[in-house]
Formats: C-alpha cells, structure tokens, sequence
C-alpha cells in the first residue's frame, strides 16, 4: 500500500525492524496561559518507548497524564499554550513540526482512542465513512477497497455483523460497540503508536476486560506500541510493561510493572496502591488516605511537590525537588529524598508518627507502614 | 458515571424576534440552547474563564444609568425642553457640533444640542422624552412579561406532566401568529372603540401579551435545568415541600440568569416598540417617540438627516448598551456556575 | 440470570423490600423498560447491603424505589412495619427523615446559590427541629462529624469545595436529621481514587457513630466488598446472588459474579488476565429481555432449562442465595460444582 504523505517513514523502517527506541520524550513541558497564571500541566517528562511495548501512565485527575498524551501527539491548542521540550519519533525530532506536518503523521503512525466514545465519534457521520475516511486520505484507497478494509477492521474489532454495522451511525450501538468502533478507526491506517487515554473508563467491568483484551490482541498482531493512560492501577497492572507514575505534571516513579509493584519507593505510589479497596481483603478494611489535596499548578509549592501530602516528608523535601534517580533494578527511577522501603525512608516515617505529623498518622492508621508486596 | 449534561450553546443574536425558540427536544432527551445552558465541570476547569465584567460592561450601564435619570427626571430638568415646543426660527437646525448648527445660548430655550426637526422642536428634548416612552415600555413590559409569563414557565418546567403540555401548547399557538398581526389585533381590541390612537398602557400591554410566550419558554427552560440537578432531588428526599423547593431551591438559581437576560429583552421590546411606532401604530404623534422621530424624519433624509439620525443613533447605543450588559451579566453567572 | 424469589429474605428486618417492579414506558411505541423485575431484598438493623451490578442493572433504581422516588410499579417496600408503597403524599413525606440518601455527583447534589450552612441546616429548617441555636450547634456538629471546619465551612459556596468535599456535605446534610438509613447511590463514582478511600473511610466511620442502616449501590465490586456486610449482585432488573462479600468473593455461585470478578483489574501484576472465559457479548436490552434466565444469552452454562424456566433464589451454602439452575456452588448437588 502506498502511504501518502508519509515523512518519517524510511524504506528500511517499512517492515519490523527498527533500531532504538520508537519513541523518545525528554523534558517535556505544556504550560498554559490562564489570566489567574500559568497553570504547569506537565512539567518535565522524560521517556522513551519501544516498538511493541506499553507504557502505563497512572496518575489521578490534575496530574497531567492527559495533557501529556496530546502534548506528544501534538493536539494542544494553539493559543495560550507554551510547549518545551523534545519528542523523538524513529529518531526523529517531531516538537517543531507544524499542523501540517503533524497530520501526515496522526493516524498513519500515531492513534489516539478517547475516553468517552459517546462524544469522540461524529454523530451525524456514518462509523463505516470515519475508517473510510482516514484509508482513503492516508493510503489513497479507492471506494470499494476501503470499504472492504473497513469492513475487515470492524471484525477484527470484534463487531458482530460488520457488514451491516458499517453503514450504521454512532447512536445505534452501544458504549462498548462504540468503543471498539473508535479503535478500528484509530487503527485503521496501520499506526505504530497508539495512545489509549482512559479507554475504558467510562464502560462496564465486563466490557472493559474484552476491550483490553483487544487492544492487547491487537498489539501483539501489529507489533504496535501503547501508552495507556488510566487513573486505575488495576488495568496497568496486568497490561503494562511498564508504568510511570504522575503526579502534579511530573513523573514521580517509572519502572517495569513487576517492579513497581513489588519495589516501590516513591511514597506517592505507595498511598495510592493502599488508598484503593482490593478484593482479596476482607471487608471493612481500613483504607490508606492521602490527606489534603493536590497541589495548584499555577503556583506549586517549593521543593516536592507532594511533600505537603506525604507520610515520609522531611524539611528537606519542603526546600529541595528531588531529581529522578535511579533504582537498584534497571529500568526503575524515582524522585524521592526519604524513598519507601529504604532505612531513611522508615526513619523518617517514625519520626513524623512520632512528630504526630498528620500525614503520617494517616498511614500508619492502617498499620501499613511496610512496603506493600513485601 | 454522571449522565451526560446539556452541551452549552451561546444565546444566538438577539436581533432575533421575541419567541424564536430556543429550546430543541429529540427523543426524549433536553438539550438546551437556552441562554442559562449548563456547562459541564469538565469544561469549566478547562476554560479560561474571565471574572470580571470588563470596562464595557461598565461604560454600557453608565450609558443606561445617565439615560435613565435624564428620562425619569426629564420634566424638571432645565436643559430638556418641552418636546413639542416650536422653535419657529430653528427650522431643521443642525446639531449644534455640525455645519449650520451654533452653541450659543447654552440653557436657554434657542440652543438645540442635537439641532431642531421639522416642526423646530428640539431633537434633544424628543430625544429625552422619547426614551421615557421607549424605556417605560421596555421595563414594564418585561417586569410584567417575567412575571406571568416566568411564572407560567416555572410552573410547567418544575411540575411537568400535563400542566406543561397545557401551557406550552398555549405558548406555541401564540408563537406561531405572526407578531405583527397580533400585535395589531391586540391594539385595536384594547383601544377606546373608535379611537385611532393607541396610549401608552395598550402598547405595554400589547407588547407583554407578545412578549409572554418567549419568556415562559426562556423560564421554562432554565427552570429545566434545574429542576434535573441532584440537590432537587435532595431536598425532596429530606422532605421539602414543593412549594418551598421552588422558591428555596430553584428560584434563587432561576433568577440571576433571568435578570441577565432580561436586559436583552428590554432592548428587543424597544426595538418592537421603535418598530411599531415608526409603522405608526405605536403611542402617536405629537407624543415623541424614537419610533415616530425616526419616521417623521425620514422625508427630510438628504437635507436634513440629523433629524432621524439622531434619535437612530441614541436608540442604536441604548441597544448595544443592553445587549451588552446583558451578555457580559449572562455569562458572568454562567461561569459562576460552570465553576461548580 | 433472571432470579425471582424471596428465599434470602431473612424476615424481620429493618427494610424488606418484596417483589419489587419498576417499569418504564418508552415513548409512545407501548414497549417498557423492564427496570427491575420481581427483586426481593432485605437489609437487617445496622447491616450495610451493597448492592453491585453493571450499567442498565437497575440497582440505581432499586435505591430509588425504595425511596419512592417514584413509586414503584409494583411490589412492596416494608420500612420499620409500615409499607411504603401505600402511603399517600404527605404520609411519605413525614417518613423521608428516618431514610436518606446520598447521590453520585456530589457538586450536582448542592444548590450552587445557597451557602453550607444554609445547606445543611434546611433539613432541620423544614421539620422545624429545635430553636435556632440547637439547629445552629447540630450542624457545627455534623460539620465537624464529616471532617469540615464548620467556622470556615458555613458561609462558603459549594463551588468553592472540591468533589470529595462536596460529598462530605452531602453527608452531613444526610445525617442531621438522625435518620435510620442512608441509601448510597453511587457515592464514590464520580470521585478520584485517592478521595474515594477518604468518603469510604468516612461511611463507614458515621455508620458507626451514628448507628446507621446502609445501602451501598456501586458497580465497582471492590468498593462494595470493602463496606458491605452483605452484597446483592444485579443482572438486567434481577437478582443473581446475596451472599456476605467473603464468602461471595471467595466462592461465587453464580456464573454471573464469576465473569464479573475475574474483569476486574487486580493491581498485582503477578495476576495476569485471562482471556479465557470472559464473558461475551453485551447487555441484551430491557425492553426485550431474553426469555426464562435473563443472562443466558450470555451464560457459558446456559442450557435448554434456562430458557424456559426462570430461575428462582435459593439456598446454596451458608448465608448464601443464588438464583441460577446450574450454580458454581451448590450444597445441595454434589461438591466440585465450581470445577466448571
């Protein structure tokens, strides 16, 4: 199939094989422009991403992880808003490309599926015309070849009856159908990456595993990369091979799944990870609060940005922004002053209990003052 | 997951007659292009909202402030003349800024700021008296038009069910005469029998009678909205009658944007007013109006165009100056909602 | 499944709710929305009953029902000996202190234009409870109950409370009256996951000062396991399975709940999901619900019987109800039933 418009794609990159990673975010920054100030949405992220991975972004509302994915995808506003830093695709520098530029890329290299799949397909646009469309612009198929591709898509998506279903409007399927129609159209054009934003967020338990369950199908048949944005660290826990943890635009914690897990430091992760009910504990178990509020991104306090929530806070983390270090296992960084699990870390949390510092009594409430999956 | 709310849609122009509907119904489901439309908190978060009203906002009440204590004070200000006064040697003078025009004589009776009309009366004078007819009917005809009318729109947004198909129904069918005609038959029903000329109290009525059905639809719509949030249902739960939810809960939420909008609908009464004088059919001539100032001056439009520009231009700025209040008040309560 | 029966009922319970019918009309086509159908439930004197399900199981108008809000089709809804359903307007009205109820969007549940104080003091206000110094100490004391300054809290608006706060004046505002139940519509939804854990912790905290009868309707089957003393799962209008969450977490009767739990994303990466065995399909519609069982169409047990026969509630362990013809766990069959 002929691309059209295609700038990045170099003839050795037109099959499997690509050296380094797919796709490379250093210090990306997204400020916009309000008259109450400038609110810091993401503040410095650095990642990179291989072909056929997922990256995990877990972070709770305010914590930047939306505005990151459009960020690397290019779809901010134009106005009010400030973006720094550079994004690397296939080696690649893509921060200064212009709209145009950008849209020679969305689609055929980069997807994106919302969350809400009521309001991000078009109502009054059959679904077999949106996959239609985006074939016929990028790969310049001809009616009955798109149409036979779209139809072959909406199977592979799981839609019963596809044949019938393409000439269908949003409205008349439900949530989950919608959902996967909005992948199909995402995947239409054979992307690389593919940006999930709370996928599936808005749908039930049941339909949310089957979609998950496709996307992952789907990732492995197109060897495609996905960064999967969720505030539920349930999904990214069984679907992610690795996770970055956000928080107030940064990221606070970036490891392999596994290791996150089982070797957390950064104390964000550890209250976040407690503060949700599991299944395995028995009822009326306490739950793990973060108190107070996250922090405002027009004027972040000095120093850690959790430190006025945070169990194991010490004066230092009020003055001094920890950097992102390393960890003992590869692929593990944090940016914590008094990290979980380590001598300081438990030190400092008996003092604050002893200080009678209230984050700290939060905590210890639960008596899980030990790292989780020790 | 909270169901999905109402999309948000500015007011469209409101040069726009009164009772163009503003509210769309499909399948069952209220979406609202209503002026009080909800803005999810999504957005809300997201929009760069601006707080406060801005210097226009404040330069257009300035304008309406000054242009109301000059109408209610008119007959005993010394500079506003008597309007139907005949300066006998001032024959279409010009404003006194323009060629031909002069300001000597300040406060005496041969000094004409905005120049003389046909007849030699004093432009500025009509000009002031005639926004006592234009701003008392406009005034009026709202407070009454929100009265019957909001209440009709309260009542059948808040109890629904058939009182509303009743009432709407009602409002429909006089929506649908053309505003002209009825205005006319209204006139002519409420008129002395005989009589040509309509007083001021028909024109309000007539203009009320008009302006019922678009307001109840306005009310009824925002009362709507309401009606469907949560605390609504709250205070049933705790036990409130719906007497008291009505005034405790929804009007102090149904009011604010009301009386925003009803600075817009003052101005949309004037300009019907102005519209139906200049036709004739309004409070008749001697008595000034902007209406019958314009349509007296139109025979004079290329010698002597001040005569209807004037009054064109006095009615155009006390427009704007509504409209535009109105908008900056209308979304100023918007966003303390979309703040939510 | 579609189960009917009232085996689970333990009589003399606080709140007994048997046979209940909510049916809606669609439009004018003559169908109906078969909301709920034949659901019986009881909840026991400071029980809290979670009552879990996925969109369209019309668990959320169950809690409604109950509350009459609106009366049910059908069915009977017994609160502390007297029954609900046949009480006329103002005779429900003067039950609604004794249960209350807390709704999924906690900013939606607040009139925007009132302050907290006047907020939570309006119960008290419309049962004229006390003289104003005793109104103005309760609420101080709920205040402080649900972890809200009330110096600081009382004059402000509810847009200048987050989520999570506005949900802790729901709370209060639920309490003040000393009700005997509190029905929790979704009460944690709408929240981030870190404030969740601060409203759970909350509930559970006023159950116990306050001696509180709850009902917790969620679709996240983790929340409720974590308040609840008893869990009633849902399906299309129906009741699958009452069980206490231990023993209905750790042996699911129903095929049901089983699908549901292994959906759920467990944060422990050493538990991979398994494709296998997930439920397929979705909701039929409930308009046209299947025939005999409801979830059949979706059942990998379903056989012959189920179409035909409407399963009914009945005993399978201990403390634990299933309406199912070929439950996972079956005490009466033989054991290693949940090999299946």
């Amino acid at each position: 199939m002929a691309r059209k418009k295609v700038v990045l794609t170099s003839p050795s990159a037109a099959g499997d094989k690509i050296d380094g990673p797919l796709l490379e975010v250093e210090d990306i920054r997204t400020h916009f422009l309000t008259p109450s100030g400038t609110v810091r949405a993401v503040d410095g992220v650095t990642f990179t991403l291989d072909r056929g991975k997922t990256l995990g972004v877990v972070g709770e509302s305010g914590s930047g992880k939306t505005i990151l994915s459009r960020s690397v995808m290019g779809l901010l506003p134009t106005r009010n808003v400030l973006r720094r830093g550079a994004i690397r695709y296939q080696g690649h520098s893509i921060s200064d490309y212009s709209q145009q530029q950008m849209r020679s890329i969305w689609g055929t290299e980069m997807g994106m599926i919302f969350q809400d799949p009521m309001t991000s397909l078009n109502p009054v646009m059959k679904i077999g015309k949106q996959i239609t469309e985006s074939l016929r612009y990028h790969l310049d198929m001809d009616k009955g070849e798109a149409r036979e591709t779209a139809i072959a898509l909406l199977t592979s998506v799981g839609i019963p009856e596809p044949g019938q279903r393409i000439d269908e409007y949003p409205h008349q399927l439900s949530g989950g159908m919608r959902q996967r129609v909005m992948i199909a159209v995402s995947l239409a054009c054979g992307p690389r990456l593919l940006f999930a934003d709370e996928p599936t967020t808005a749908l039930d338990v049941t339909v949310q595993a089957q979609i998950l369950d496709l996307l992952q199908a789907q990732q492995v048949e197109r060897h495609m990369a996905i960064i999967l944005v969720t505030h539920d660290l349930g999904v990214v826990a069984g679907r992610t091979d690795d996770i970055a943890v956000m928080y107030a635009g940064k990221v606070v914690e970036k490891a392999p799944t596994a290791v996150l897990f089982s070797e957390m430091r950064m104390p964000y992760t550890e209250a976040l990870l407690n503060s949700i009910p599991k299944l395995e504990d028995p009822s009326h178990t306490r739950l793990q609060i973060i108190g107070g509020r996250p922090p405002d991104l027009i004027n972040p306090p000095t120093g850690c940005n959790f430190s006025p929530r945070c169990p194991y806070a010490q004066p230092k983390c009020f003055v001094d922004e920890p950097p992102l270090r390393d960890a003992e296992s590869p692929g593990h960084q944090f940016a914590c002053w008094y990290p979980v699990g380590t001598p300081e870390g438990r030190q400092a949390l008996e003092d604050n209990v002893a200080a009678v510092f209230p984050a700290a009594l939060l905590a210890t409430e639960t008596g899980l003052d030990q790292p989780v999956g020790a | 997951m909270p169901a999905p709310s109402p999309s948000p849609h500015d007011a469209p122009s409101l040069s726009e007659r009164p009772g163009d509907d503003l509210i769309t119904e499909s399948a069952g489901e209220l979406r609202f292009d209503a002026v009080t439309a909800d803005v999810t908190a999504d957005e809300a978060r997201g929009e760069l909202q601006v707080r406060k009203l801005g210097i226009g906002f404040w330069i257009a009440v300035t304008w309406l402030v000054v242009l109301f204590a000059l109408a209610i004070l008119a007959p005993w200000l010394p500079f506003v003349q008597d309007p139907n006064r005949i300066d006998a040697l001032a024959l279409r003078q010009p404003a006194a800024w323009s060629i031909g025009g002069s300001w000597n004589g300040s406060l005496s009776s041969t000094f004409h700021l905005f120049g003389a009309d046909d007849l030699g009366r004093d432009i500025f004078s009509r000009v002031i008296w005639g926004a006592r007819v234009s701003l008392f009917i406009g005034v009026v005809t709202v407070a009454l038009g929100f009265l019957i009318g909001g209440t009709i729109g309260l009542t059948a947004g808040y109890f629904r069910g058939r009182f509303e198909k009743i009432f709407m129904s009602a409002m429909d069918i006089m929506l649908a005469f053309p505003a002209l005609i009825l205005a006319l038959a209204i006139v002519t029903f409420l008129s002395e029998p005989g009589s040509q000329d309509a007083s001021l109290g028909t024109i309000t009525l007539t203009l009320t009678i008009l302006s019922i059905p678009a307001l109840s639809r306005i009310t009824r719509a925002s009362t709507l909205t309401f009606s469907q949030r949560e605390f609504v249902q709250a205070a049933r739960t705790l036990g409130a009658r719906n007497g008291r939810i009505i005034v405790r809960e929804i009007l102090p939420n149904v009011i604010p944007p009301m009386v925003s909008f009803s600075l817009i609908a003052i101005a949309i009464v004037i300009v019907a007013e102005g519209g139906l004088s200049f036709l004739g059919l309004s409070v008749s001539a001697p008595t000034a109006t902007w209406g019958n100032m314009i349509n007296e001056g139109r025979t004079a439009l290329e010698i002597a165009p001040h005569i209807a520009l004037i009054p064109c231009a006095v009615m155009f700025l006390t427009l704007l100056a509504f409209n535009y209040a109105g908008d900056q008040l209308r979304r100023r309560f918007d966003v303390q909602e979309a703040r939510l | 499944m579609a189960g009917s029966g009232t085996a689970h009922l333990r009589g003399d319970a606080l709140l007994t709710v048997e046979h209940l019918l909510v049916e809606f009309p669609v439009g004018r086509t003559g169908l109906k929305v078969n909301a709920v159908t034949d659901l019986s439930l009881d909840i026991a004197d400071g029980e809290t009953v979670g009552l879990v399900g996925e969109s369209g199981c019309g668990k959320s108008t169950t809690g409604r029902a109950i509350m009459q809000f609106p009366k049910p089709t059908g069915g009977t809804v017994v609160f502390d000996g007297t029954d609900l359903t046949t009480l006329n307007g103002e005779e429900l009205r003067r039950t609604r202190p004794a249960m209350q109820m807390i709704f999924q969007d906690p900013i939606s549940s607040l009139n925007p234009r009132r302050t907290i104080g006047d907020i939570v003091s309006e119960p008290l206000n419309i049962w004229k409870r006390g003289t104003p110094a005793e109104r103005a100490a309760r609420v101080d004391e709920v205040l402080d109950a649900v972890g809200l300054d009330p110096a600081v809290a009382k004059a402000k608006r509810p847009h200048e409370f987050s989520g999570g706060q506005c949900q802790r004046i729901a709370i209060a505002r639920a309490l003040v009256l000393e009700p005997k139940v509190i029905i929790c519509d979704e009460p944690v939804s709408a929240l981030d996951v870190s404030v969740q854990a601060q409203i759970l912790n909350l509930l559970e905290d006023m159950k116990e000062r306050y001696q509180l009868t709850m009902v917790f309707i969620a679709h996240d089957l983790a929340v409720v396991k974590n308040v609840s003393d008893r869990v009633a799962v849902m399906y299309l209008g129906k009741m699958c399975e009452v069980a206490s969450p231990d023993s209905l977490y750790a042996a699911p009767a129903h095929p049901y709940t089983r699908a549901l739990l292994t959906s759920i994303p467990v944060p422990d990466p050493t538990r991979r999901p398994d494709p296998e065995g997930r439920l397929q399909g979705e909701i039929p519609s409930p308009v046209m619900p299947p025939s005999g069982c409801r979830f059949r169409t979706r059942c990998p047990l379903a056989q012959e019987r189920c179409a035909q026969e409407e399963p009914q509630m009945r005993r399978v362990a201990d403390d634990h109800y299933v309406a199912c013809h070929f439950p996972l766990v079956d005490a009466a069959a033989e054991p290693a039933a949940a090999t299946v």
